[in-house]
């Protein structure tokens, strides 16, 4: 077990190392640095002062170094645009995209399964072709123009839910969070619905072939022959078998959640980090932007051994050995 | 003679694919007396395990039962609801599948799929019933059973998940156990101390059991009674003793001298020529005449009807053997 | 037993046709993947014609009229002209701007694929035959670009080196080629435990010769099926970064970036700006997925 950590968190330290060279490589060896860390507002004396103060004139394996070494410390350099560190802005509209993201999660699973398991115990009926051909379109329409006819539909021409910001938010342990008040939920139920349906859509299919699959198994067959009910068989014998990869995808999605997350915060103008990765880019204030680039490589890093962890936890035939990697 | 636990007449089940139905059984005549050990024998795709899933019901399309009886206690199985039939299976009539890593399910523990047999069909707390598994475990020779239950079927040997499914037929006390060739997967050591332990239980608690084999050997050692199984019908039935002893089928004359059991060590092992039809190909008259050595004209005319002694043996042949031509 | 006779002969002619025919008999006989199909072409003519049959030059500023701004469909403008689909907040008219937003996305959809494609053929071919250090090189880039979220790739990739039709098609190229690669190799690497493969390596043919006439024309066929679903991801991913002001420039816009032109117009009612191009776009693709869905499963193809 402990052997198997110890290797999952060298991996994870080498994926890091890889992401801040390349984002390294890309931001200050294809842009250009100068223009990353001086703001463009002073004058030339004070620019090539600062340009030796932050040593942008030694070779670029140095930079490299104290780069790694700032980032180290916490240090991802300072917002231009808001003159504040940029992990501390990063950090403080983390909540935001959180609280979205793991609704969205939810909203997928609690709607997704059901829904996949009555298209996977009935391929072939009529529900479950249209559930299965919803799922095309869940997948394959752009989550823009979802999160607009949502909108749309919603907010234009029913005027039921508000179409842009948090809401009231609550302050519980020092967070914010729009969860707790009828107002924040309104805010927050389109754009977690739009940010799931990717997401649901996945989880149908993988629930819907795992439960086609699990019914032909003999394990189904032998507990039918013991006189285990139906809803037994399915709710327990093949929801069990299918939890194990639907818990590991789901996991494995929360990192392209915080990613889309920046389409989803973009159309409803929501607070979070994906928002402010967007402005930033128009702002032209790369640090927020490397900051971000790193801090989300680190965010899946962390998940995906938490899913590793979840993995085992949930199939007894898994142990934690170091092999396993 | 007293009334069979079990009497299937005329059971057909077919197998329904594009071209058409193809019958994998067709006219299955089959009796199992209270307590009695029946052995059924056959090649692999003569029909036997369709006939054990057929008797209670688990054929799932493309199969289908289309014709016959099956007497449960009197009860015809094929008119019962599916809730009659959930109730009985695995509580009345117990069933031990061939693979054992298949069919116990690899994510739940042994207590509880243990457990839920008995749950699903009496009322009691689930602590009962694990003292009750425990009780079935160390039945059948599992030591230490309390801690055998919190484990997972990957924990178990092949023998060790054997006798598990053995002893989770065994929960209910069941009247019947269909087994389908649940020694097969296991070496011969294991294999006949299963053997020893099913006798022994099926005599105690006066089970009846049908065990399904491919292997005669098994059935010299442990059944009452066997029924031989070609083709998708019974081809021979009768006591074991006479059955084996005076063979009237070619096809179990043939099963015998290729049975490494009965032939007497330093004398070859015959083959039967040819394989077993597929079902889709079953050929006109007598199924078995392509592969029989004493075919006549007549076998590829008319299929042979049952032909009873007083006795009970019965077979299915227009040239049978002559009495006395035992191996 | 009854065998009935007459359906087996029909069943081995129906198993005799050649692969390729039978596929494309069962794609023509389903109406929604005919209907997809034909929808395809028309959007490709229209691509291809735009400069004909557009009523107006949308990049011409100069053919554009002010005051024309923000009409609705079907209205006339000062010149007299009829805008069939109303006009954006520039006065442009909604109709030449779909037609040349469609050449935009079309354009950067089928050039980013491509790219891709012979990228992620090429390295995933030379993966699977030269095994091994470069094997294990290769298909650890192919992880580590696969464990990031592409849009993130992307976005980030747009953010450092500015927004264009090229850097949006490099952007995706770079996203998309480690799939194919993956795809690639693993279906090489079928092919090439076959035996013909097997007798030719004894036969001393030159590697180059193995990997370019016999490993790449066998084993491409997968990766074709899926590129065309991929197509619909390369242009969805064209509108996003469009959409999200990252991707092609305002002076030639996408379908994407027309429909972020008039998000700001969709609560006050003004829903043609957007509305028309969002249909034009998920008309676009929902017509590829289909027809790639279609092919990959007649063609039993798993999905990346």
């Amino acid at each position: 077990m402990s052997a198997y950590i110890l290797q999952r968190l060298i991996q994870s330290v080498l994926v890091l190392l890889a992401v801040s060279i390349v984002v390294f490589l890309a931001v200050y060896g294809i842009g250009d640095p100068i223009e990353l860390l001086v703001p463009p507002q002073v004058s030339a004396a004070e620019r090539a002062a600062m340009i030796r103060r932050l040593g942008l004139d030694l070779p670029v394996w140095q930079q490299y170094l104290s780069f790694l070494g700032s980032a180290l410390k916490g240090d991802l350099g300072t917002s231009f645009v808001h003159g504040v560190p940029a992990v501390e802005l990063i950090l403080a509209r983390l909540p935001a995209t959180f609280e979205l993201v793991l609704l969205a999660m939810g909203l997928a699973a609690v709607i997704g399964v059901p829904l996949g398991l009555l298209a996977g115990l009935n391929p072939e009926s009529r529900p479950s072709r249209a559930i299965m051909a919803g799922t095309i379109l869940g997948f394959s329409l752009p989550s823009f123009w979802k999160g607009m006819m949502l909108i749309l539909l919603f907010s234009v021409a029913l005027g039921w839910l508000p179409t842009a910001g948090r809401g009231e938010t609550v302050s519980i342990l020092g967070f914010q969070t729009s969860l707790l008040t009828l107002n924040g939920l309104k805010h927050l139920t389109l754009p977690a619905l739009n940010l799931a349906i990717p997401n649901m859509a996945l989880m149908i299919r993988l629930v819907a072939a795992g439960t086609t699959e699990a019914m032909t198994q003999d394990y189904v067959k032998y507990a039918r022959a013991k006189g285990v009910r139906r809803q037994r068989i399915v709710g327990r014998h093949v929801l069990r078998n299918i939890l194990i990869p639907v818990v590991t995808v789901a996991g494995m999605e929360f990192g392209s959640l915080v990613a889309f997350s920046t389409i989803t915060e973009t159309v409803f103008a929501w607070p979070g980090m994906g928002k402010l990765l967007i402005d930033s880019i128009y702002h032209l204030d790369r640090p927020v932007v490397v900051a971000y680039v790193m801090l989300a490589t680190l965010l899946f890093v962390v998940v995906n051994f938490l899913v590793d962890v979840l993995y085992a936890a949930l199939d007894p035939r898994v142990k934690l050995t170091g092999e396993m990697a | 003679m007293t009334t069979p636990l079990l009497e299937v007449r005329g059971l057909k089940t077919v197998f329904h694919d594009l071209a058409g139905a193809w019958p994998a059984i067709d006219g299955v005549d089959l009796a199992i007396q209270p307590g009695e050990i029946v052995g059924l024998v056959g090649e692999s795709g003569s029909g036997k395990s369709v006939t054990g899933f057929s008797l209670v019901q688990l054929i799932d399309p493309p199969g289908e039962v289309v014709a016959g009886d099956v007497l449960f206690k009197g009860e015809d199985l094929r008119q019962a609801s599916e809730e009659r039939l959930r109730s009985l299976r695995g509580d009345r009539i117990a069933m031990i599948f061939q693979d054992p890593l298949m069919t116990l399910n690899p994510v739940l523990s042994i207590g509880e799929q243990m457990s839920e047999a008995i749950l699903e069909h009496r009322k009691c707390s689930r602590q009962e019933a694990l003292t009750e598994a425990a009780k079935a475990l160390s039945r059948v020779g599992i030591p230490s059973p309390e801690t055998r239950l919190k484990q997972f079927p990957h924990e178990f040997s092949g023998g060790m998940r054997q006798r598990v499914a053995i002893a989770t037929a065994l929960l209910n006390a069941p009247d019947l156990i269909i087994a389908d060739e649940p020694t097969t997967a296991l070496d011969v050591t294991i294999q006949s101390q299963i053997l020893f332990e099913v006798q022994k239980l099926s005599r105690e608690t006066g089970t009846a059991v049908l065990w399904i084999t491919h292997d005669l050997a098994v059935v010299a050692e442990l059944a009452d009674r066997v029924a031989v199984m070609y083709a998708g019908r019974i081809v021979e039935t009768g006591t074991v003793d006479d059955v084996l002893s005076t063979p009237r089928h070619p096809y179990t004359l043939g099963l015998l001298g290729s049975s490494a059991a009965t032939v007497a060590p330093g004398e070859r092992l015959k083959q039967i020529n040819g394989a077993a039809p597929s079902i889709n190909a079953r050929p006109s008259g007598c199924p078995f005449r392509t592969r029989c050595e004493r075919a006549l004209p007549v076998c590829a005319q008319i299929d042979p009807s049952p032909q009873a002694r007083d006795d009970g043996h019965s077979y299915r042949c227009h040239n049978p053997v002559p009495e006395g031509i035992a191996p | 037993m009854t065998q009935p006779k007459a359906a087996a002969p029909a069943v081995a002619a129906y198993a005799d046709t050649p692969l390729r025919r039978k596929v494309l008999r069962r794609i023509r006989n389903r109406p929604t993947t005919r209907g997809a199909i034909v929808l395809l072409g028309i959007f490709v003519l229209l691509a291809l014609l735009a400069p004909f049959i557009a009523p107006q030059n949308p990049h011409d500023l100069a053919s554009l009229s002010v005051m024309d701004n923000r009409l609705e469909p079907g209205a006339q403008g000062m010149t007299g002209i009829t805008y069939w689909l109303g006009t954006d907040a520039q006065g442009r008219d909604m109709l030449s701007a779909i037609l040349y937003g469609l050449r935009t996305s079309l354009l950067v959809g089928l050039t980013s694929t491509a790219g891709a494609l012979v990228i992620g053929v090429a390295a995933g071919l030379v993966a699977a035959q030269f095994g091994g250090a470069i094997d294990a090189a290769i298909m650890r880039v192919v992880d580590f670009m696969l464990g990031f979220p592409s849009i993130l790739i992307a976005l980030v990739l747009l953010a450092s080196i500015g927004r264009g039709v090229d850097k949006v098609i490099v952007a995706i190229i770079l996203v998309q080629w480690a799939q194919y690669a993956r795809l690639m190799r693993a279906a090489a690497l079928v092919e090439r435990r076959k035996e013909y493969i097997e007798a030719a390596v004894n036969f001393g043919l030159p590697t180059r010769h193995i990997m370019l006439v016999h490993l790449l024309p066998n084993s491409i066929g997968s990766v074709l099926v899926i590129s065309t679903i991929s197509i619909a991801t390369a242009i969805t991913l064209e509108a996003t970064l469009s959409f999200l002001g990252v991707g092609v420039p305002v002076t030639q816009p996408s379908l994407g970036l027309l429909i972020a032109n008039g998000f700001e117009f969709l609560l006050s009612g003004e829903y043609w700006i957007a509305a028309f191009p969002g249909i034009a776009l998920v008309l676009l693709i929902m017509s590829l997925n289909l027809v790639g869905d279609r092919l990959r499963r007649s063609f039993n193809v798993r999905g990346p």
